[in-house]
């Protein structure tokens, strides 16, 4: 019948009400500046120039975009299949210690053997973390959400111990294990230095952003060009449709939730390999979770993915260079934006969408 | 005399749709009014706009001859307005007293509401056969019970109009007798009743007037004395349509399917299919009566392996196909399945159509070699399924959810049917689908027939079951009542249909 949401334009749907929801979100986020004390033009202008205004704050900004656009691609593959898988962090975490098991075991061996290994590794180990909260949902009846979110602390724990009485060398304070030497990716900052002979300031950014790209077409290849893709996509949006065409749903659950954490432990491939050169406490620091507002954001869909995560990190790049020059600001304050964002984004996605349709349905009469 | 009601120029816009165009309709008090329509026609929206449910753009309501504002259903409540919901609006654990009650339990006692309610119940009892328990848990009522429950519901607060929703889906023939009787005692007894459906039949064997929608707008009023069903059926769809399926002899074959004392219980144990056994042959088509809810809709699960049998074989082409339990190797031995419920099953509303078109086939070799699948030979197919079904619109990138509920069920049948099945098992075919789509799929259905195909039909409408059927089995909780020709008279169907064998007598 009748569709009270009536019909808008797809530049409407997919580029309007995503950037009005942000404009507002910006809005409210320059109020609470301007509750502090400071002025919020000149607050947003100083995020703007410490996030894309240098080469140093577009190392940054890609850096952090890097590992949301890892977490925000296995929150959405999740999500085509109906499941919301929020231990991407956890997911992450143990992969880090895949990536630094082959990544210091096997140090004996070419670096062109020992990182791909050690990504596969991450990833393995990134996707069995995920595939049992999978088993469990889809055998068990133990609902994703929770044993995710529960996951998440078991591999805070597990890591606390596993580095504390494993991975530390002998005499040393730092909770952390010793440097991979022998494999680790290179920085953008040592590439043109070694082969260029270019001097760039010094960021996190190493090629892992090219492996981010590549997973970002991967997910999108997979869910939308292969026969798996589409019966995750017919579980996640009709389970019964799917039953009735002879999908196994409970494998696809599983399978889905592997594949979902694998991309979550890429994001261990980026810290531990390409910036760390070190498996160390807490190095994920809530990228999981901010996968799932960049999901959210991204509508679920490669591009958007890599476009939200890429604001995102221009959030956190902007906020910490905020929070040096405003001592009044506290990095709190990215996060505070960031839950506008995920509020007028996600949690609020159509609020303003009635009042759209209203305004074209009488354009078009 | 003042009509009880009159809409003048009711106009409503969701978005873009426009789903009451300028409509007036003026009812007598004391009558009883259909509405009929195709599905989109804009009979509920103006229906709940009367209720309440939605505030029209434009218009005005008048009651007795006085302008009124309705915001909400209390309001259409206050001025005497009942409605009876095609889905009920029951609390089940409650008891029929208490169900009466709700909504005007006036205060924070009940004892004295609900004293009051008993002595109102006798009193409509006796005035309209209304008969209920009223201590009786509504959730162990049969259906047709549970509808004069609502019946109940809207006189005991004071209904002087009774809205009702396409009553008769859930009922027997029998029950839906009863049903008119009601309705007529009502009418007598001075009430006004509007009656929506999309049966033309109960419009000619009930009404006094009858309304016709077409999107959207109100295309005539007649006297239901001077008009005919294929006057009706005309307005309603703006063309001639063919009512009567013209169809030759079956030429029956080889048994094609055999059903042996098959038996399915649900995840509580209740036994849901029990011990049926029947045979469907090349080049006949078997209908499968009965009212919904009488283990229909299982057989056809189980038969195409949605689930397994507890007990019984379903044998397919000489092969036990109920140990399989798995609806992909089940389709791969040639037996198609069109589901009951199209949007819950049959295909994928957020899906685009060529992409609903693949299902279940999607991993098919022509459609993308090994793991992958080829968009453009997905479109290809879906592109020529449309044309030789006549989908519309014929593209293949529109949302499955967006086509009407006529074209859904052709992009299933499409699919269904494109694969050159030797068994079609087909559930509600033209439930929720407009008269000239039921023309089409008629017509398709016959012609699989007559290819020597072999058809299972499961149906709530005997019509269809009746004008489609070679030979019908009727169904009733969980068993097979018995088997006729198709030449068997309604009312021995109906008898069977509500548990009344005369074979068992």
């Amino acid at each position: 019948m009748a569709n009270p949401r009536g019909e808008l334009p797809a530049w409407v749907d997919i580029g309007l009400i995503p950037l009005l929801n942000l404009f507002i979100a910006l809005l409210f986020a320059g109020l609470v500046v301007l509750i502090i004390g400071e002025n919020p033009l000149e607050a947003m202008w100083i995020m703007l120039k410490g996030a894309v205004g240098s080469l140093k704050g577009w190392g940054y900004l890609l850096y952090y975009a890097t590992n949301f656009v890892f977490t925000g691609l296995a929150v959405a593959v999740a999500f085509h299949a109906g499941l919301f898988n929020i231990g991407g962090e956890g997911q992450a975490y143990i992969a880090g210690l895949g990536a630094a098991i082959v990544g210091l075991g096997l140090e004996v061996l070419p670096w062109p053997v020992v990182i791909p290994l050690a990504i596969l590794a991450a990833m393995l180990f990134g996707a069995f973390w995920a595939w049992i909260p999978g088993y469990l949902q889809a055998r068990r009846g133990s609902h994703i959400v929770i044993t995710t979110i529960m996951f998440n602390f078991i591999a805070g724990s597990l890591m606390i111990y596993l580095i504390k009485d494993y991975f530390r060398p002998l005499g040393k304070m730092a909770v952390e294990s010793r440097e991979i030497t022998g494999a680790y990716i290179l920085s953008f900052r040592e590439i043109a230095m070694q082969f260029f002979d270019l001097r760039l300031p010094s960021t996190p950014l190493n090629l892992t952003v090219f492996l981010a790209a590549l997973a970002a077409w991967a997910v999108w290849y997979l869910l939308w060009r292969t026969e798996l893709g589409y019966e995750i996509r017919a579980v996640g949006a009709n389970p019964a449709a799917a039953i009735y065409a002879g999908i196994k749903t409970d494998r696809i659950i599983m399978i889905t939730m592997a594949i979902s954490g694998g991309l979550a432990g890429l994001m261990a491939v980026n810290e531990v390999l390409g910036v760390q050169h070190r498996l160390l406490l807490e190095f994920v620091g809530g990228s999981g979770f901010v996968g799932i507002a960049v999901a959210l954001m991204g509508r679920s869909h490669p591009i958007g993915i890599v476009l939200s995560a890429m604001l995102f990190g221009l959030l956190y790049q902007g906020g910490t260079e905020l929070s040096f020059a405003k001592p009044l600001i506290s990095r709190d304050m990215i996060v505070v934006i960031q839950g506008l964002v995920i509020l007028f984004m996600g949690a609020l996605e159509y609020a303003f969408r009635p009042a759209l349709a209203r305004i074209f349905v009488r354009v078009e009469d | 005399m003042t009509p009880a009601i009159e809409l003048i120029g009711i106009d409503k816009r969701f978005g873009a749709v426009h789903a009451n165009k300028d409509v007036t309709l003026s009812i007598g008090q004391g009558s009883i009014h259909g509405i009929i329509g195709e599905n989109g026609a804009g009979k509920s929206t103006l229906m709940s706009i009367l209720f309440g449910f939605y505030s029209a753009d434009k218009g005005e309501i008048k009651i007795k001859g006085q302008p009124v504002r309705i915001k909400s259903s209390s309001d259409a409540i206050s001025h005497g307005i009942g409605m009876v919901h095609q889905h009920f609006m029951l609390v089940d654990p409650f008891t029929v007293l208490e169900n009466i009650v709700l909504g005007v339990e006036g205060g924070n006692l009940i004892g004295p509401a609900l004293e009051k309610a008993r002595q109102e119940l006798t009193r409509l009892a006796r005035d309209y056969e209304l008969e209920v328990d009223p201590d009786a848990i509504v959730g162990e009522l049969p259906v047709g019970l549970q509808q004069r429950v609502e019946i109940l519901k809207a006189l005991f607060k004071g209904a002087e109009t009774l809205i009702l929703d396409e009553p008769t889906g859930v009922l027997t023939p029998d029950e839906a007798d009863h049903l008119f009787r009601i309705l007529g005692q009502l009418r007598d007894q001075g009430k006004t009743v509007i009656l929506i459906t999309h049966k033309l039949r109960e419009i000619m064997a009930i009404t006094d007037h009858v309304s016709v929608m077409r999107r959207g707008a109100m295309v005539a009023t007649r006297e239901t004395k001077h008009t005919s069903v294929e006057e009706l059926a005309e307005l309603m769809v703006g063309r001639h349509v063919l009512l009567h399926v013209e169809k030759a002899k079956a030429r029956p074959g080889q048994v094609v399917l055999e059903v042996k004392n098959l038996t399915w219980k649900d995840h509580k144990g209740t036994v849901r299919v029990d011990n049926v056994s029947f045979n469907v042959r090349a080049g006949e088509i078997v209908g499968i009566a009965g009212v919904s809810g009488n283990g229909q809709s299982e057989i056809l699960e189980l038969i195409s392996g949605i689930s397994k049998p507890a007990s019984g074989q379903i044998i397919f082409e000489g092969k036990d196909i109920g140990v399989l339990g798995d609806p992909r190797h089940v389709r791969e031995e040639g037996l198609a399945h069109v589901p009951e419920d199209r949007q819950h099953r049959g295909l994928i509303a957020s899906f685009d159509a060529s992409e609903s078109v693949i299902l279940g086939w999607h991993y098919d070799e022509a459609l993308g070699k090994g793991f992958r699948l080829d968009r453009e030979a997905v479109v290809k197919r879906c592109k020529a399924e449309m044309q030789e079904f006549d989908v519309r619109p014929a593209d293949p990138l529109l949302m499955s959810g967006k086509f009407s509920g006529g074209n859904q069920q052709k992009i299933i049948l499409a699919r269904e049917i494109g694969r050159d099945p030797d068994l079609l098992i087909v559930g509600q075919p033209t439930r929720g689908v407009d008269i000239g789509a039921i023309e089409f799929i008629h017509k398709r259905l016959i012609a699989l027939r007559d290819q020597g195909k072999a058809v299972l039909l499961v149906s709530v409408e005997l019509d269809e079951i009746r004008s489609l059927s070679d030979r019908i089995l009727v169904m009733f909780a969980g068993r097979i009542m018995g088997e006729r020709d198709s030449s068997a008279d309604e009312r021995e169907l109906g008898l069977l249909m509500a548990g009344v064998s005369k074979d068992a007598a």
